[in-house]
């Protein structure tokens, strides 16, 4: 009995750790963070690893599920003969949700677990304690550069998502099923509110996400035990863990920013 | 030359980035109207407008030959002032020809709809439509209805 208790504790006490630790972790990137703006080169690099090469998917995705959503809404709207709100429909949804959420689920997969297994194998090869030796910072020369891009990316690909999502529900919507254009576009502006909308929706959240996203993905990296299966395991959470913490995190901003109490 | 390509894609990229943003403020929100439409411009006075809006359909026989372009009140008459932009191949329209305010479908949205009439002079630039049916406001047909509803 008092076996399963103590390990029952020691669960919960590593969990805290964990969650200390990666607090801690979070304010040694923030303040390593200034050191970008004598080396810009750095961020260039990064930047290029998870923001240009994460556009593709980010394009094809958001084409698909912009025509889904025009496809399904028009199905739904057509019984009411409001297909003329189809336009507000897609851009709604993935202006509040489907955009930013979306866009973090798929930088968790493309570039997260590629950061995470970069550092584990950083760590794993001992380049992390090298350069320490060397008395450079890992979390100047290393973490910030990689948090930094990848703060800037999330909030950029959450809004060519959306615009390319509204596109493709345009294509489908208009040149497809036989929308009037002009009812689209107009219920769309007359409906879709810059602040309450843009600025909250896609805005606040993808920021939110992107932050979340690479904290996780480079602290699991950081963490990782350095062995191959250390770093594997660390690559999985990093994509398990981000989708949970994005998902609740959701749920919690679109309950202050659209809900009703 | 490989850090200047690396520049020169993370340049593009947030480029794109910064225009799509820009597209959501200003293609797909409220901030603006791009006026893209080419034609000759046509007022109608409504006594009320219902829940028109501007770029709302403007049709003749069921198809778009034009758009609305602006909305505006006249201060002194309390009046509804449609400003339509019409397809300048449409341009054998009665001057006598009457606007009003349909809806398509139960829910959908207000457009305006026009019926020729006999004239033989034709609309041209800043023309005004004298005959013109306001749009039908829903709470109002039912308080008329109870009112004018038999004794009992």
């Amino acid at each position: 009995m008092s076996a399963i208790l103590a390990r029952l504790g020691r669960a919960v006490l590593e969990q805290l750790i964990r969650t200390g630790r990666a607090t801690l972790f979070f304010f040694s990137l923030l303040g390593a963070l200034s050191f970008m703006i004598r080396r810009p080169g750095l961020l260039v690099k990064q930047l290029y690893a998870v923001g240009v090469l994460s556009l593709p998917i980010i394009l094809v995705s958001g084409l698909f599920v912009g025509m889904v959503l025009g496809l399904q809404g028009y199905a739904n709207l057509v019984d009411f003969g409001a297909t003329s709100s189809l336009g507000t429909v897609v851009a709604l949804s993935l202006i509040r949700e489907l955009g930013p959420v979306l866009t973090a689920l798929l930088y968790a997969g493309r570039a997260g677990s590629a950061l995470t297994a970069e550092i584990g194998l950083m760590k794993a090869t001992e380049q992390l304690a090298s350069m320490r030796m060397m008395a450079v910072d890992p979390f100047q020369r290393v973490l910030a550069p990689r948090f930094l891009a990848g703060c800037i990316a999330v909030p950029l690909l959450a809004g060519i998502f959306t615009a390319v999502g509204i596109l493709g529900g345009y294509l489908v919507a208009v040149e497809q099923l036989g929308v009037d254009s002009g009812a689209f576009w107009s219920q769309m502006q007359a409906k879709v509110q810059l602040y309450a909308d843009v600025i909250n929706g896609v805005v606040i959240k993808s920021v939110v996400f992107g932050v979340v996203a690479n904290w996780i993905a480079l602290f699991e990296g950081y963490e990782a035990q350095p062995t191959s299966e250390g770093v594997s395991l660390a690559t999985t959470r990093t994509v398990v863990y981000t989708a949970l913490a994005v998902l609740a995190l959701d749920f919690l901003l679109t309950a202050l920013m659209f809900g009703a109490w | 030359m490989v850090q200047k390509n690396l520049e020169l894609a993370v340049g593009a990229f947030v480029a794109l980035g910064i225009a799509a943003f820009f597209m959501l403020a200003l293609q797909v929100s409220d901030l603006t109207s791009l006026g893209d439409e080419r034609g000759y411009q046509v007022t109608a006075r409504f006594e009320n407008i219902g829940g028109l809006r501007v770029r709302a359909p403007v049709t003749m026989g069921g198809v778009r030959i034009g758009r609305v372009v602006g909305i505006d009140l006249d201060p002194q008459t309390y009046e509804a002032v449609v400003t339509l932009s019409l397809d300048p191949r449409f341009d054998q329209i009665p001057t006598d020809s009457s606007a009003s305010i349909l809806t398509s479908g139960l829910l959908g949205e207000q457009y305006i709809g026009l019926e020729p009439g006999g004239m033989d002079s034709y609309l041209t630039e800043g023309s005004t439509l004298r005959l013109t049916q306001s749009a039908l406001v829903l709470e109002k047909l039912i308080g008329r209805m109870l009112t004018n509803a038999p004794g009992d």
